[in-house]
This record gives C-alpha cells, structure tokens and sequence, in this order.
C-alpha cells in the first residue's frame, strides 16, 4: 500500500487511520493539551524493555522493524516557545536522542523515515525537505509554537535543503551537533555548535557496537560452508581410508570461519592501524595474517600442509576477509561512493580470480588425498 | 589516529562565482573540508570528502556540485546486481 499518496484523499491530514504500518508503541509519560490536539509526553530515561530491545536491534533482532509513529513528542513541559528538535523514527534513534534530554523540555518532531536512522535516510532522501515539510503540516506545529526555528540533526543535511523548507513553511533550519549528546550544550549556548560538535568520529566505541551485526550477518555462509565441507568430508570418507581427511575438512573449516571472523570484526576493530586506506587492501592484509597463523600452528593438530594447500588457502580466504572487510564501507563514516566504487572495480575482479585459483588448488589437492 | 580514505577520487566542484559566503555548507560538512577565505569558500581537505551533498543541498546559490552517493559497498553491488542506483535496506 502506498501510505503515502493515500493520507490526503482519504483522511485529510489524520495520518494515522490508514496507515498500517506496525509501530512500536512508546510508553506516554503523560500529556500535554494544545490549541491542536494533545502531544504525548515521553521519559527520557530508557527502561530495561528499551534497553533489551536496543540489544537485540545491535543484533539484528528485528533491526528492520523497529518503528515509532511519525509525528510531535514531548519532553519535560515545553510550552510554545520550546525548541523543536527534528528526529528519525527509528527507535534506536529516537532513544538515543530521548535520553539526552533529561534537562530540556523541548518537542520531538519525528519524521517518516521508514524506521531508518537520520544520516542513511538523509542520504536515501526519506530524511528530505518533502518529509519534513509533510510533517510539519500535519502535525500543525505552526498552531503549537510561537517561534520559527527548528533543530535538524547536522547529519540530516544530505537530505534537506534548509533554504527550500524556509521558503515552503517559513521555518528556519538550524542545524544541531552531530550527536545527541551535545545537544543540551548546544542549546545552553544560543544553538551555537563549536567545531568538534560538527565532525563526525569513528571511534573503537563506534567500531565495536557495529560487530554484533557483522557477524549476525555472515552465519549464513559460514553455516554453508561448514556444511558443505562436512558434507564433502563424508562422502569422501566412502572412498578412502585416509585418516588425515577429517583433520583436513574440520581445518579448512577453522579457516573459513577465521578468514570470515577477520573480515567481519578484526578488519573493522583495527581499521586505523591497519595499512593503506581501501578497506578492500586493508582485509586482504588481515586475511594474510590469519592464513600465516593459521597455516603455521593449525599441523600441530596433525597433518602438515603440502605447498598447493598452503597455496590454495593463501588464495582462496584472504579475498574472503578483504570482501566482508569491503562490505564494512557502508558501515563507516568517512567512505565515498566515488572511492568505493573504485575499490569494487579494482578489487572484485582481483578476488574473483584468486579465490577461484584457490578453489582450484584445493579440490586438486583433496582430490589426491582421496584417490 | 585519523581514518583517511583514497585520495582523489571525491566529485566535489565549487563555482567561487556564485558563492556569496554565507557559510552554509561549514555548518552541515561532517569532515571539516571547507574553510572560508576572503568571503569566499574554500576546498580545504578535499580527500576527506564523502560526497554526502549536505553541503550542495544547503547552498542556497547552488555554488556546489558532487555527484552525490553512498559510500556502500554493499549498496553498489545490489545496484549492480539490480541494475539500478546504489540502494540498501538500512
């Protein structure tokens, strides 16, 4: 359904009667009565069930479907004259704006936004000019505050154009820090933002939060994959007695899972002190270290590597690091589309051709363990 | 530690004739790569550009131009798999 194009036939500015979208719903704190109708009052402290769904999301339980109703929000008692601070409807966004906010009473203005946080969707264009001058039409804001001025998040600027939304709605645009948390310093200071509020950071704290669904989502072919081999291992077993088979399938499989660890968590843990600046190089480093460690302890266990399997895993898993390190990119704050474009056309080819003289090394040699 | 990321490929222009100095795009540019110098803006750092277009959708004399994108790997190879612009599910 499109919500979008239905909301003026059929319910004038009422949003909410067709919209089926399914929203998580915000516990209210109270109300506050307007000439327009009553905005809902939110705490600004998260309870354990906000903290425990914010885990889950961090592991990509749920994480596409974690929305709240688009529309006005309170905090504390703001009157007419309160700042309006503009917000995704993502909730994870929404909570970490909301719990910044304990010595303010401002109003919420949170846009429809798909459930996307404010700088992906700045960049999709659904945290754009046409979103924001929607909502504030139908959340009659004009009616609830006396001044003009609204408080966009800095990184909602990829998607708003300030001086079109001035030149619809007569709202100025004023945009805030970065982050939530300077937004009370920023406001005690006449919505003045020094320098550091306005730069974007990629801290090891940053980096870290990000894993969990790194790695949620490379199970899949890790589970395939270690499938695929075990599988591969038995069948194999039919035919030959070897006894080092079982060490040479449950081994490749350590490697797989460890070139697939570097990629979706040492790659991105260690980024600044990685060499080069394309993520693609920088995983394809790290996938040489773990198949050098790997390849040096793992015949402890047994079974020492001939040269065209030591060969076949140089080739085969450090594309496999540099790929998922690659896909980090969209992860990060600081990559072009010019400049990952780039990596892509160089790198993917490059992988492609390795992994695939790797797999080719490997089948030879297993093939020859088993006839 | 500062991350940097691959020189001279960033798409930003900037046309000094439009410009009327407003300072705009200082205010949403999340890696400080404008200064301004004599009224005028300035590329300063302009390999720390991630061509977001914040600082091109919030000039009011369209002074700047990039060819705006993500830097999303993920995103460009559903594009190409799809065939269409760069897009991804968050």
């Amino acid at each position: 359904m499109d919500i979008k194009s239905c909301i003026p036939d059929c319910c004038g500015s009422n949003s909410s009667c067709c919209d089926k979208t399914k929203y998580y719903d915000i516990p209210k704190n109270g109300e506050i009565p307007t000439d327009v109708g009553s905005i809902p009052i939110v705490a600004t402290t998260l309870s354990k069930t906000d903290i425990g769904d914010t885990r889950k999301v961090r592991f990509k339980i749920n994480r596409m479907d974690y929305k709240i109703r688009p529309g006005l929000y309170a905090v504390g008692k703001p009157d007419s004259s309160s700042p309006v601070l503009v917000t995704a409807n993502y909730k994870l966004t929404f909570d970490s704006l909301r719990k910044e906010l304990s010595s303010i009473n401002a109003w919420i203005l949170v846009l429809d936004t798909n459930g996307i946080n404010v700088w992906c969707a700045a960049g999709k264009g659904t945290f754009g000019t046409e979103e924001l001058v929607r909502q504030i039409n139908n959340t009659h804001l004009h009616g609830i505050i006396s001044h003009n001025k609204l408080i966009l998040p800095q990184l909602g600027a990829p998607g708003v154009s300030a001086h079109l939304v001035t030149k619809e709605t007569g709202f100025k645009i004023i945009y805030g820090p970065v982050r939530a948390s300077d937004i009370p310093e920023f406001i005690a200071a006449n919505n003045k933002a020094t320098p550091n509020m306005r730069k974007v950071n990629f801290t090891f704290k940053d980096r870290l939060v990000l894993i969990p669904v790194e790695l949620m989502s490379s199970l899949k072919p890790m589970t395939a994959v270690t499938a695929a081999v075990i599988l591969a291992t038995i069948i194999a077993s039919y035919f030959s007695a070897s006894e080092t088979l079982w060490i040479h399938g449950v081994g490749f499989v350590f490697a797989f899972i460890g070139a697939i660890l570097a990629g979706a968590a040492v790659t991105p843990l260690l980024l600044p002190y990685i060499p080069f600046r394309a993520f693609a190089i920088k995983g394809w480093i790290v996938g040489l270290v773990w198949v050098f460690i790997f390849t040096t302890f793992f015949p402890v266990f047994g079974s020492k590597f001939s040269f065209r399997e030591a060969l076949g895993l140089y080739l085969l898993l450090p594309p496999v690091t540099a790929f998922l390190s690659l896909n980090f990119t969209g992860c990060s704050t600081y990559t072009s589309q010019s400049g990952v474009e780039k990596e892509m056309r160089v790198g993917l080819p490059i992988m492609i051709i390795s992994s695939f003289v790797g797999i080719g090394a490997l089948a030879s040699e297993y093939l020859t363990l088993v006839f | 530690m500062s991350l940097q990321y691959i020189k001279n490929v960033s798409t930003l222009k900037f046309d000094p004739k439009l410009c009327n100095g407003c300072g705009m795009c200082l205010n949403v540019c999340p890696h400080n790569v404008l200064s301004i110098v004599d009224k005028k803006i300035n590329i300063k750092h302009k390999d720390s550009c991630m061509e977001c277009s914040a600082c091109v959708k919030n000039c009011p004399q369209e002074a700047l131009s990039v060819n705006p994108g993500v830097g999303c790997a993920y995103a460009i190879l559903i594009g190409m798999i799809k065939g269409t612009a760069p897009n991804c599910d968050c």
